[in-house]
């Protein structure tokens, strides 16, 4: 068996992949290019059929439909240890019999590559884990565990590395710190990484590229930073943080501006971040992007304005207060403000206008789940 | 360790656990000490006993006095050399095949109708059923379909594969055979138990770390299930070595398959040779537990656990 190892990633190329299971479709006509050296998360609930994709990628399930090419060659038909993919799975699968040492040079073995103690010590190394070496996988805690899992998949120099929510088990402290470091290893290796998750913050922090996925499908696909500002559909505007949504008919609409008509308000956004200009449209506006104001803000055409509504909820989370305005006949809008002591000071009860920013708004090609059938 | 898993969410029951564990665990284990004493260590102190017992001056058969008689080990070696080698050696053989016929049907059980219940189920009381009638039965029922007359023999017989004096029973071959079909559950199912416990995403693991499938059972699969293996050929091994039903010639022996236990057997309730028949059931505990002992040392189980 003649496989070349990469010592650069190589890029994946997913075309036309469906999976189907008996009663249920997993995965329905994926397309997806991830470049050479990426760092790249595919983001959903469970259930959406993200880790069903990874595990065909890892050639541990086969697509009913489809190709899989790996550095622009058709692997859809090799088996799992024939391709140059290795995978840190989900609770880690380290061998219970095998020395960590052993665990980690497993992969350099069966590949028959020289002196394989010297470089799984060498990937030991690399997650400060020397020192344990000669210790059973059982006798870890779960963070040196998944860094076992993390070497033992690096040691191979991959041309993809699949990771399965490696990070799930662990603590919120050591979460972080773990994404900290798996993100400066991927800089310094140089290796194409495929994350999968349901930590939306996780994928936002860590890749370069984001697909959410939902339902067998990749909903959104781009940099986190234009996911979060201009989510394309209600479930990404909802899954990737949160956002306050509005439906309603377009009012007017022209090259530079959009308007709906929203329960007797006019709201705007800019033309170029309205994806739907026609009927019924839903806009959109991030939480931290609105702001409340105890008396009514003068009219803007710059600026959206709903209420006056009652504050229901006051959430203190540290670095910011979370209210809930329940504004009548509109329903409730969401407003973060960030705690830098200089924000107005109200109380539960409190009778506040919303506004935000024209610039601010977003439109959705689609409408809100529940949303179809209303007026 | 059960008490310390049950306390684990009250830090002051574990403290008190210990005191309580020691009363209870000993009034638990009254009854079992006190029937092992009564039903294991007299007879296993009266069998040694009589091992070293000297014939009576009266020279009345059957009638045996107290004494320190090493001599009847060495001649119970010298007089039964063949049925103490072939007790061995049968042992060994019908572990060993009824290895390589039970692994792969705990295998498929285990693993393959792992997701689906009324198969595995149903498998597992196939393996099971023979239990359901008396071994002798079994066993005779063989008898029955290996006798000289049989439809086997016969064709065997026709097809000029058997000469026209050729016959199964009192062969080795009938013995062995007798002996793996009769033990082939006990070696399942601590092989099944062990399999079924095999985490599978470890073999993905294997296979994703460019390992074959034959590569991954050797490296992964087998040494996990080695608990299971190592409990079956010892359920396997142990009675096999005194078994003297099977090569018993009312059964599918004949006077070339005697075993030792058809040795003790016929000093005990024929020959009336208490001494001699003692002394080899001693031998036979004796090399049962320096061969198991070594056995387990030398797989390294301790380490599997």
């Amino acid at each position: 068996m003649a496989t070349d190892f990469a010592a650069q990633g190589a890029d994946l190329e997913l075309v036309g992949i469906r999976k189907e299971f008996p009663g249920f479709v997993a995965v329905e006509n994926l397309d997806l290019k991830i470049p050479a050296g990426e760092f790249f998360a595919l983001l959903g609930p469970s259930g959406c059929g993200k880790t069903t994709t990874l595990r065909m990628i890892a050639g541990l399930e086969s697509p009913t439909q489809g190709q899989i090419l790996i550095g622009g060659k058709d692997v859809t038909d090799q088996k799992p240890h024939q391709r140059t993919v290795n995978t840190v799975f989900q609770n880690y699968a380290l061998f219970p019999h095998m020395s960590v040492l052993e665990n980690v040079a497993f992969g350099l073995r069966q590949r028959k590559v020289s002196d394989p103690v010297a470089k799984a010590q060498a990937a030991l190394d690399m997650v400060e884990l020397n020192h344990l070496a000669q210790r059973r996988p059982q006798q870890l805690s779960g963070g040196q565990q998944q860094r076992v899992a993390l070497a033992r998949a690096l040691v191979n120099r991959p041309a993809l590395l699949l990771l399965d929510e490696p990070l799930g088990a662990l603590d919120l402290k050591l979460r972080r710190q773990m994404q900290i470091e798996l993100k400066a290893i991927q800089i310094e290796v140089g290796l194409t990484f495929l994350h999968v998750t349901h930590d939306q913050e996780e994928a936002m922090d860590m890749a370069d590229t984001v697909a959410v996925m939902n339902q067998g499908r990749i909903e959104q696909m781009g940099a986190p930073e234009r996911l979060y500002d201009r989510p394309k559909t209600a479930f990404v505007a909802k899954f990737l943080g949160q956002s306050n949504i509005f439906v309603g008919e377009v009012a007017e609409a022209d090259d530079t501006k959009v308007s709906i008509s929203f329960k007797g308000h006019k709201l705007t956004a800019p033309a170029e971040r309205v994806e739907k200009s026609k009927g019924k449209v839903a806009f959109g506006v991030r939480p931290e992007k609105t702001m409340f104001h105890e008396s009514e803000p003068q009219a803007s055409s710059d600026l959206n304005i709903l209420g006056p509504g009652e504050i229901t909820d006051i959430r203190f989370t540290g670095v910011s207060n979370q209210y809930q305005i329940d504004i009548p006949e509109i329903g409730e809008v969401t407003v973060f403000a960030q705690n830098v002591g200089k924000s107005p000071v109200v109380e539960l009860g409190a009778q506040v206008w919303v506004s935000w920013r024209v610039e601010h708004g977003f439109g959705l090609a689609d409408l809100p789940t529940g949303e179809e059938d209303i007026d | 360790m059960a008490f310390v898993a049950l306390g684990g969410s009250a830090p002051e029951a574990v403290k008190q656990a210990p005191r309580k564990t020691g009363r209870v665990a000993m009034l638990l284990l009254l009854p079992g000490m006190a029937y092992l004493a009564l039903f294991f260590l007299t007879p296993f102190v009266s069998l040694i006993l009589t091992s070293l017992k000297q014939p009576d001056p009266s020279g009345v058969i059957g009638r045996y006095d107290f004494g320190f008689e090493i001599g009847n080990y060495v001649y119970a070696v010298s007089q039964y050399l063949p049925q103490i080698l072939r007790s061995f050696s049968f042992a060994l053989i019908a572990t060993v095949i009824a290895l390589a016929v039970s692994y792969p049907i705990a295998y498929f059980i285990a693993v393959k109708a792992r997701n689906k219940p009324l198969l595995k189920g149903m498998l597992l009381t196939l393996v099971v059923a023979p239990f359901f009638i008396s071994m002798l039965l079994r066993t005779f029922a063989w008898k029955q379909i290996f006798s000289n007359d049989s439809w086997i023999v016969n064709t065997l017989k026709d097809f000029g594969i058997f000469g026209a004096d050729s016959y199964i029973i009192g062969t080795n071959f009938a013995v062995i055979f007798g002996l793996v079909y009769n033990f082939i559950p006990f070696m399942t199912l601590p092989i099944f138990s062990s399999l079924d416990r095999l985490d599978l995403r470890l073999v993905e693991a294997g296979a994703d770390l460019y390992a074959n499938p034959a590569t991954t059972f050797r490296k992964i699969t087998f040494p996990l299930s080695l608990p299971g293996v190592i409990s079956g050929t010892l359920l396997t091994f142990i009675p096999i070595s005194g078994d003297y039903v099977v090569a018993s010639r009312d059964f599918l022996g004949g006077p070339e398959t005697a075993m030792m236990g058809n040795v003790v057997e016929a000093n005990f309730l024929r020959i009336q040779d208490y001494p001699t028949a003692s002394a080899l059931s001693v031998m036979l505990m004796a090399a049962i537990v320096v061969l198991v002992s070594a056995y387990v040392r030398k797989s390294g189980t301790e380490d599997l656990l």
